[in-house]
């Protein structure tokens, strides 16, 4: 058990608990909690793939401002213990070997994918300390266009929810 | 002894670390007691000076009084989140530490050479903006799991503080980025070396070309580490004590001590980024500054032993001589030849930071708080569009190449 | 030193994205739902960024950058949304904004 197999087990398995306890939590606040728990444990991965500038983008943006914008509503709104209702039989009973299928189908498929065998360890074309340069070399040139479409895709965000949280006066 | 042979990068962290939390939790201890200090001169009256001479054992006090406090927990608190916050808030905070190089110089730890920083990452700016976004939750979720109204409504206001003021540092930081096209912490400190062409005298740090950034950035850092001005939701006439009221005794002590660890990690960063971090302002063919260290402990220990002298009372008389033993040891060890070289980086650096640290008291002592609402529209009405023009002017004098990209 | 095969990523992105499914279907309330949908965005991110390392290119970098950004913006949206059906229906259980139901 090396290092780099020994750290990939303990993120993963951080971040299946993490997505567990989102499932299992009673309160929403704790549900949050975990989310951030899975980002970060995300984060770390980007890491061992040898992304680290996508790491400290998910961690600054991610689980530094969109998860605090969760916790916020979740306190204003003062989220308590979800009520259980029981208006459908169907989805408890075929919903959850379903979601399971969906789940194994996928991980069977994807470990049998062609770059299933290639090996990742924290070098490569992705981990030079010239990496950031490329990225923003690629994502002002050829990605020029669906970068400027974000950034008004924000400005749209920010209007529309501007006027959908407005008080009527 | 295999184990330091077989994993030397491992063991060698560790001593770094255990070194470096050392200092940094004693430095805490002690800029609590300078704090009481100078904002007690500046309202001309003494602070501390009866716990031990001139009030230096104050932090020891304060410490062991936190630790036997009653520990309360109020009832229909969230528990798991009401224990998770405070050391959520003091570990991110000394988690930022490790990113910091302290100097330029090579030392040898248990016999292996390395970098007087512990984690000497490629984008370190960028992580240490990170660890200190996630510093938002300890505020919040304390003020939620407290189940109180006064630390809800504090908690909300601390961290929406803190989130306002984070876009600003991070946009008054770009500019320096810019300037020094890179996110290393060692890269842009050894480009602010050497002086300016047509002014000799002016050392080659960034806070001369980029002056409005630094002081966005410092108008921010005070407001992202809610101190005052900015420190309504905390204040004790306003809000109790905003998110830390139904707190008591350790997990009180980790909120205060991860205010005062905030507040050492953004003069760090200044020091880094504005003002050439562990360079001297001096110029390197002057060797006989290497003296200098150990010439202002020596003066130090000869202060103390005179104050030694004066004082009447024995205990006091004890830890003054301790005192004035401890500043001619490290004095004459800063005078020694090996270590001589190795000691400027981390006596340049660590003067800076003591300035900044002096500038964070004396604004709390001079000005008057400032009202939520005028802090929030300061935050994004006047800070973020200066941030934004500077990053602009700055990435116009890069396009038309008045200032060569470093 | 033995490193990580890719597969080991993408099973633990086809996990994520399950759990992140079952959550969905499974949860009452609207915020956690909402989280839901942003933990199936995560297990998707990590799945760019093992196929980016896997053919060691940068774009799939690009894509991650703007999957992080779209769903900054859908967040405050959705939130925006969450808060205004808060208000009319008192409530946050989705299974009571039924007005429109057959």
């Amino acid at each position: 058990m090396n290092i780099p197999i020994l750290l990939f087990f303990i993120f993963a398995l951080l971040a299946v608990a993490g997505a567990l306890l989102l499932i299992l939590a009673r309160e929403p606040i704790h549900s949050a909690v975990a989310l951030i728990l899975v980002m970060v444990a995300l984060a770390a991965l980007y890491l061992l793939l040898g992304a680290p500038f996508i790491a400290a983008v998910q961690i600054i943006v991610y689980a530094g401002a969109i998860m605090v914008l969760f916790v916020f509503v979740i306190m204003l709104l003062n989220a308590g213990v979800e009520e259980r209702t029981n208006w459908s039989k169907v989805a408890k009973y075929a919903g959850l070997p379903l979601g399971l299928f969906l789940l194994l189908y996928l991980g069977h498929w994807l470990a049998r994918s062609f770059v299933g065998g290639t090996v990742a360890n924290g070098s490569g074309a992705l981990a030079t300390a010239q990496s950031t340069r490329e990225l923003s070399f690629l994502l002002f040139q050829k990605y020029m266009f669906p970068f400027e479409a974000t950034s008004i895709l924000i400005l749209i965000a920010i209007l529309g929810a501007l006027v959908l949280a407005k008080r009527e006066p | 002894m295999e184990f330091i042979a077989q994993h030397p990068v491992l063991v060698v962290s560790l001593v770094k670390i255990v070194v470096l939390l050392f200092v940094a939790l004693t430095t805490l201890a002690y800029l609590t007691w300078f704090e009481r200090k100078v904002v007690a001169h500046i309202q001309s009256r003494w602070g501390p000076y009866y716990v031990g001479a001139h009030g230096l054992l104050q932090p020891l006090a304060d410490g062991v009084k936190f630790l036997f406090k009653e520990d309360l927990t109020p009832p229909q608190a969230d528990k798991f989140l009401y224990v998770l916050a405070p050391f959520l808030a003091l570990s991110l905070a000394l988690t930022t530490l490790a990113l910091i190089p302290f100097g330029p110089a090579t030392i040898y730890v248990l016999g292996h050479p390395t970098q007087l920083v512990i984690a000497n990452i490629d984008l370190g700016v960028l992580f240490l903006f990170a660890i200190t976004s996630i510093g938002v939750y300890g505020v919040a979720l304390a003020g939620w799991s407290s189940n109180s109204k006064y630390p809800l409504l504090g908690g909300l206001r601390s961290s929406a503080q803190m989130i306002s003021y984070e876009v600003s540092i991070t946009l008054s930081v770009v500019g320096v980025l810019l300037l020094a096209g890179s996110l290393d912490f060692n890269e842009i400190i050894e480009h602010q070396r050497g002086y300016f062409h047509y002014l000799p005298f002016i050392p080659r740090w960034h806070v001369v070309p980029q002056i409005v950034g630094f002081l966005c950035y410092i108008t921010a850092a005070i407001a992202e580490t809610n101190r005052v001005p900015f420190d309504l939701p905390e204040a004790e006439t306003e809000l109790v004590a905003g998110f830390h009221t139904e707190y008591s005794s350790f997990k009180f002590a980790m909120f205060f001590m991860a205010e005062y660890a905030n507040m050492i990690t953004v003069s760090c960063l200044a020091t880094i980024l504005f003002f050439g971090g562990w360079l001297s302002p001096f110029p390197d063919s002057w060797t006989f500054l290497q003296f200098l260290p150990g010439a202002l402990l020596l003066l130090t220990g000869l202060y103390t032993a005179y104050d030694t002298a004066r004082q009447t009372r024995g205990m006091a008389r004890l830890q003054l001589g301790f005192v004035t033993l401890l500043a001619f040891g490290i004095g004459a060890l800063c005078l020694l030849p090996g270590v001589r070289p190795v000691i400027q980086g981390p006596f340049w650096f660590l003067t800076k930071v003591l300035a900044f640290l002096f500038f964070y008291v004396w604004t709390r002592g001079t000005l008057p708080r400032f009202r939520y609402d005028q802090l929030m529209s300061f935050g994004w009405k006047l800070l973020l569009p200066v941030s934004l023009l500077n990053l602009l002017a700055t990435s116009a004098w890069f396009l038309y190449g008045w200032v060569k990209h470093g | 030193m033995t490193v990580v095969p890719i597969s080991y990523y993408l099973v633990l992105s086809a996990i994520l994205f399950g759990l992140g499914v079952v959550a969905f279907v499974f949860k009452h309330n609207i915020i956690t739902i909402y989280m839901a949908i942003e933990l199936m965005l995560n297990a998707v991110n990590l799945a760019f960024v093992a196929f980016a390392r896997a053919h060691n290119q940068l774009d799939g970098l690009v894509f991650v950058f703007f999957v992080i950004v779209v769903a900054a913006a859908e967040a405050a949206v959705g939130l925006a949304i969450a808060i205004t059906i808060a208000h009319n229906r008192q409530s946050l259980n989705v299974e009571r904004v039924n007005l429109l139901k057959f």
